[in-house]
């Protein structure tokens, strides 16, 4: 099982770093002028769709998933249970007056003791839930719409949702996400931020096209 | 009153005695005193003890009285309850008296037990009548010597308030007296009070230790810290009594300050690691690679030994009682019959403060200090580990961050790792650490069981035949305390609670299989009551359930006769519960239960809903006879806390299941004992008034939760649970 | 081994340690303050609280690496601490421990809470305390504790 987890893992990565290498081509003469209008032409909505699913393939890992809940409290490793030790979300969703995220999250991962960390811990708000309350993950257009809604996402538009891919605190974790207690290492997404990044510029600049509903 | 001045004759006369020895290599003798109801033996009474009132009672000279008690205090309050006994006799001035606890030492032990401990909820029960004594004849050298000084009879003088007032307006002060006082002879018989003139028995009185404990001045076992101490902590095997082949500890050298090195283990084999401090050592611990020998030893799995127990359960087994026709139960109709299963997990203790040992080795002697619950046979065995007499082990009891059990046990498992290093470390103190981890994995559980219980259910809905298989690990098989708890191939601790329950049913067998899988196994607080307690109070609603009757009433009718304390305890919830439970919310229902052991008797009764899938324990009445209530404020919190306890068998992740050998839950994440929210909101504890002796409250709490939560629970949703845990509803 | 200055109870400590030592165990056994007490080790008891920059902080999981220059106070600043004394003194009177292992923890949470909302309800009792355990079971009385230091506090 976990085998062919990793290895249907591992061609994923060669299929889509093979995607990169090509979507760096072209993203080249483009980044020389990134804050200006690009002069080449926008992807195509196909393109954009197909940056999409590798964008909703890296949303719906446990490292992003897992406090993109829609229950009262945030879920823990790979397997997505329930957070430990009556974890709540809190009226700001970052947990009670005396159980804050950061009772016990840092700044930084705690490697020695396996907790992770990263400046500003908490859930996402109830509009960003990826998942319903049986933590079944929403369908790939379901988070896309969610995603691209200004009034469930924090009014951002596309270059504020690749501003927030590219540089919030708790994205960049998932790609750092440090050790387990058992001195393990967490899992990542399938995707490098780079290539996270990348594909989420492109579906952006593709006009952030949502998947039909099948 | 009466009563309470016969308490020691009453319990004498349940008692059995019994010399055995620990080790016979060692050749030590240990006399054990165990009071088991089940096997009670009439007439063998030990000679009764003037115990020497310097070794109970310091009165120093700014007038503060200094009470030693004989007990472990972990949470139970005896540290407060039993010099209450003694200042109440003493009358003492409560506001001056401080309490510690007592180094091992024969003049501390348990007056019944015969050795220094705390279990079977014993502390009050057995320590009661000799507190009082003790207490009475300190006052009467105080007042003997204030005579002697007026030259005056003692009976022209009384006491108040640690005062000896004399004819004429004389006075002294408890301070000025206990000088000459010491110089006086112990008397050998003295006047107790009326209970009428108790000032502090049977009054609210508040703890003497919690400031302490709320100021983080309270020192515990883990706590200590001595000049040079070491710390350690073992590797213990992955399978219980593996040994090692091999171990390579470059990595863990490397750390600053580590040794390493291998060590005897009561079973099995391990690597001890010590360094100066816990985290160093831990990882090192953690840096070694270690090649166990695992084929050697029985792989204990859950699931296989459910079945093996479910097909156990189908067969007779030794019986543990039986009277009226045991046929009658085949004469009886399918349809009027009960068949049930129960199954029930591995339990850990898990108290708080992780498991520990200090001590020192010097050659030819040693000093030890110990959160114990058994201190007789702990310094025992450290004595034989280090080569030592127990009397060359000066053994310091710790306060303990609770232990549920957890510190009783026969063999002394830690404290033989800990001597096993301090040996080696000839000269300098070592402090032996149990990381959770090592508490959650390491065995000594409460055993996982298998009930079957087939009823027979007359024309009136009275249960005239029962039918009764319990399935489980002995505890003490192979211990030097088989022979007193083991009658027939029967431990007595697997089947009370079951063998001796208070209802009156014809034809009733119970009979017991206890197979013997590699799992270390432990009483638990209140020990086969936590299983037996929950099945026949199950069985109970269900019965009633379909003879459609109250609960309450259909309990009330099958009690035997002679079950006073029981009805006692039963009618008394019933009064104060009926209000709230004929008025429940929609989506409530209540539950109740009732259960006597170690003298106590408990019934009570809960308000349970369902949210978010588990059960909301909105209230419980708990209704308690424990004889006269020595301190009713520690009996409240002990009852509405123990609740609390009791409820580890219901919450989803209070199970310890091994696979392949190997236990599976690692630390509170895996096995989560309750927190706050899975606890009862409230508590009301309601106290049966009564003038007999006193029984214990230690354990009484735990046994009646779980079985009454249920009981609602079965009413909310239809469903009969009888698979402990509750993962779901 | 590295030498970190710590503000601890309003006095500054050095300690040299490993970078990954909780600060648990700096407080333990470099600084000899043992109120704080070790538990678990994950996080999943609460017996380690203290407050890390105001903030209830479960000192078992957090490398002194990480403490950074923020105070720390734990339940031997308590007494003198006006919130902290008046949940003390609550405790005391309402019986509250039993073996007390958790119980300075237990005040030090119910100190966070009440420092950030005077008048809890029940369900915020019992989110703030819902990760801090007590095996003896003491929770219907550490309710009650918060209740009265909340009247006390008005």
């Amino acid at each position: 099982m976990n085998k062919l987890h990793s290895f249907s893992r591992t061609l994923l990565i060669i299929l889509l770093a093979s995607a990169v290498c090509s979507l760096l081509a072209l993203a080249g003469p483009l980044r020389r002028d990134a804050a200006q209008k690009p002069k080449s032409p926008a992807p195509t909505k196909e393109e954009g769709l197909a940056a999409w699913q590798q964008v909703y393939s890296v949303l719906t890992h446990p490292r992003c998933i897992n406090c993109h809940t829609a229950t009262n409290y945030p879920q823990q490793g790979d397997d997505r249970h329930r957070h430990f030790a009556n974890v709540v979300r809190g009226p700001a969703n970052n947990g009670v007056a005396a159980l804050r995220c950061a009772t016990c999250h840092q700044d930084a991962n705690a490697d020695s003791t396996g907790v992770p960390g990263a400046h500003g811990w908490h859930l996402a708000p109830l509009s960003m839930r990826w998942q319903d309350t049986n933590d079944k993950i929403f369908s790939s257009p379901e988070v896309c719409n969610a995603l691209t809604d200004r009034s469930k996402n924090n009014h951002l538009d596309g270059p504020g949702i690749l501003k927030h891919h590219t540089s919030e605190a708790l994205v960049l974790w998932a790609f750092h996400p440090g050790r387990n207690i058992d001195g393990t290492m967490r899992t990542l997404p399938p995707l490098t931020h780079q290539q996270f990044v990348e594909a989420t510029r492109k579906w952006v600049d593709a006009g952030t096209p949502c998947p039909q509903n099948p | 009153m009466t009563a309470i001045h016969s308490a020691n004759t009453v319990s004498l006369s349940r008692r059995s005695f019994l010399r055995v020895s620990t080790n016979a290599a060692a050749g030590l003798l240990v006399s054990l005193y165990l009071d088991f109801p089940l096997f009670a033996q009439e007439g063998a009474k030990p000679p009764a003890k003037v115990y020497p009132p310097d070794a109970f009672v310091h009165i120093k000279p700014d007038g503060k009285i200094l009470i030693t008690v004989n007990r472990l205090e972990f949470g139970q309050g005896v540290q407060t309850s039993l010099p209450m006994v003694l200042a109440d006799e003493l009358d003492a001035d409560w506001s001056q008296v401080i309490a510690d606890l007592a180094p091992a030492a024969d003049v501390y032990k348990d007056p019944v037990f015969g050795i220094q401990m705390v279990g079977g909820s014993g502390s009050i029960a057995h320590s009661f009548q000799q507190y009082r004594e003790l207490g009475a004849r300190v006052r009467a050298m105080l007042v003997a010597a204030a005579a002697d000084q007026w030259k005056v009879a003692p009976d022209q003088c009384h006491t108040e308030a640690s005062v000896v007032h004399g004819p004429g307006g004389k006075s002294a002060t408890y301070a000025q007296l206990a000088e000459a006082a010491a110089k006086q002879p112990v008397p050998a018989k003295v006047q107790l009070k009326d209970p009428s003139q108790f000032r502090f028995i049977g009054k609210k009185v508040r703890r003497l230790d919690s400031r302490p404990k709320c100021d983080g001045s309270q020192k515990f076992g883990l706590d200590l810290d001595l000049p040079g101490m070491k710390i350690a902590v073992v590797a213990h095997p992955p399978v219980f009594g593996a040994r090692i082949k091999s171990v390579d500890d470059k990595s863990a050298r490397e750390l600053p300050g580590v040794d390493v090195f291998e060590i005897q283990l009561v079973k099995g084999t391990g690597v001890a690691v010590v360094a100066d401090k816990f985290w160093t050592a831990k990882q090192a611990r953690d840096r070694l690679k270690i090649d166990w020998d695992l084929a050697s030893v029985d792989h204990a799995d859950s699931s296989r030994l459910l079945t093996q127990y479910k097909d156990l359960a189908r067969t007779t087994g030794n019986i543990a009682t039986s009277r009226g026709d045991q046929k009658a139960l085949d004469a009886i109709p399918d349809a009027n019959r009960i068949v049930a299963e129960y199954e029930f997990p591995y339990l850990a203790h898990t108290p708080m403060e992780p498991l520990n040992t200090t001590i020192r080795f010097d050659g030819d002697r040693a000093e030890a200090w110990v959160p114990s619950q058994f201190q007789t046979m702990d310094q025992i065995a450290i004595a034989q580990v280090l080569g030592l007499k127990p009397d060359q082990v000066t053994f310091h009891t710790e306060y303990a961050g609770g232990g549920f059990g957890r510190r009783a046990v026969i063999d002394s498992h830690v404290q033989r790792e800990a001597a096993a290093i301090a040996k080696r470390l000839r000269g300098t103190p070592v402090k032996l650490v149990w990381t959770r981890e090592d508490d959650v994995q390491g065995g000594y559980y409460r055993p996982m069981f298998v009930h079957r219980v087939e009823i027979g259910i007359g024309q009136d809905g009275m249960p005239v035949a029962w039918r009764h298989v319990i399935v489980g690990q002995s505890l003490v098989a192979g211990t030097p305390f088989a022979p007193m708890m083991i009658k027939n191939g029967v431990d007595a601790t697997a089947v009370e609670g079951a063998a001796d329950a208070p209802y009156s049913i014809a034809n009733f067998q119970v009979t017991a299989h206890h197979p013997t899988p590699n799992v270390p196994v432990l009483w638990w607080r209140s020990v086969g009551h936590t299983h037996t307690a929950f099945v026949m109070e199950t069985l109970m609603d269900e019965l009633a359930a379909r003879a459609n009757a109250d609960p309450i009433a259909y309990r009330r009718k099958l009690l035997k006769p002679d079950a006073a304390k029981a009805r006692r305890a039963l009618d008394l919830m019933d009064e104060k519960s009926a209000s709230w439970r004929n008025s429940l919310p929609k989506g409530h229902a209540f539950g109740v239960a009732c259960h006597e052991c170690f003298g106590t008797a408990v019934a009570c009764a809960a308000d349970v809903s369902i949210e978010d899938q588990r059960p909301r324990i909105h209230r419980v009445t708990v209704a308690v006879d424990p004889g006269l209530a020595v301190n009713p404020l520690t009996i409240e919190a002990q009852f509405q806390a123990g609740v609390a306890f009791g409820l580890t068998q219901l919450v989803p992740r209070g199970a310890i299941t091994l696979k392949d050998g190997r236990v599976e839950q690692r630390n509170f994440d895996g096995y989560a004992p309750p927190y706050i929210a899975d606890s009862p909101v409230a508590v009301d504890v309601h106290i049966v008034p009564s003038t007999e002796a006193p029984t214990g409250c230690g354990e009484p709490p735990v046994p009646v939760i779980s079985p009454a939560v249920v009981n609602a629970l079965a009413k909310l949703t239809g469903k009969h649970y009888r698979t402990l845990p509750l993962v779901a509803l | 081994m590295e030498t970190y200055k710590l503000t601890v109870n309003g006095q500054t400590k050095q300690v040299t340690a490993d970078p990954g030592t909780p600060l648990l165990w700096v407080l333990r056994e470099e600084l000899k303050m043992t109120g704080t007490k070790y538990g678990c080790g994950i996080s999943a008891c609460g017996a380690c609280t203290v407050h890390l920059g105001g903030m209830a902080t479960r000192s078992c999981v957090v490398p002194v690496s990480l403490v950074g220059n923020r105070p720390i106070v734990t339940i031997e600043a308590m007494a003198a601490d006006p919130v902290g004394r008046v949940v003390q003194d609550a405790w005391v009177t309402q019986d509250v421990v039993q073996c007390g292992y958790c119980q300075s923890g237990q005040i030090m949470s119910a100190v966070a809470l009440l420092k950030y909302n005077r008048k809890p309800t029940d369900k915020d009792i019992e989110e703030s305390m819902g990760g801090n355990l007590c095996r003896c079971g003491t929770y219907v009385r550490i309710r009650e504790a918060i209740k009265v230091a909340s009247q006390q506090l008005k």
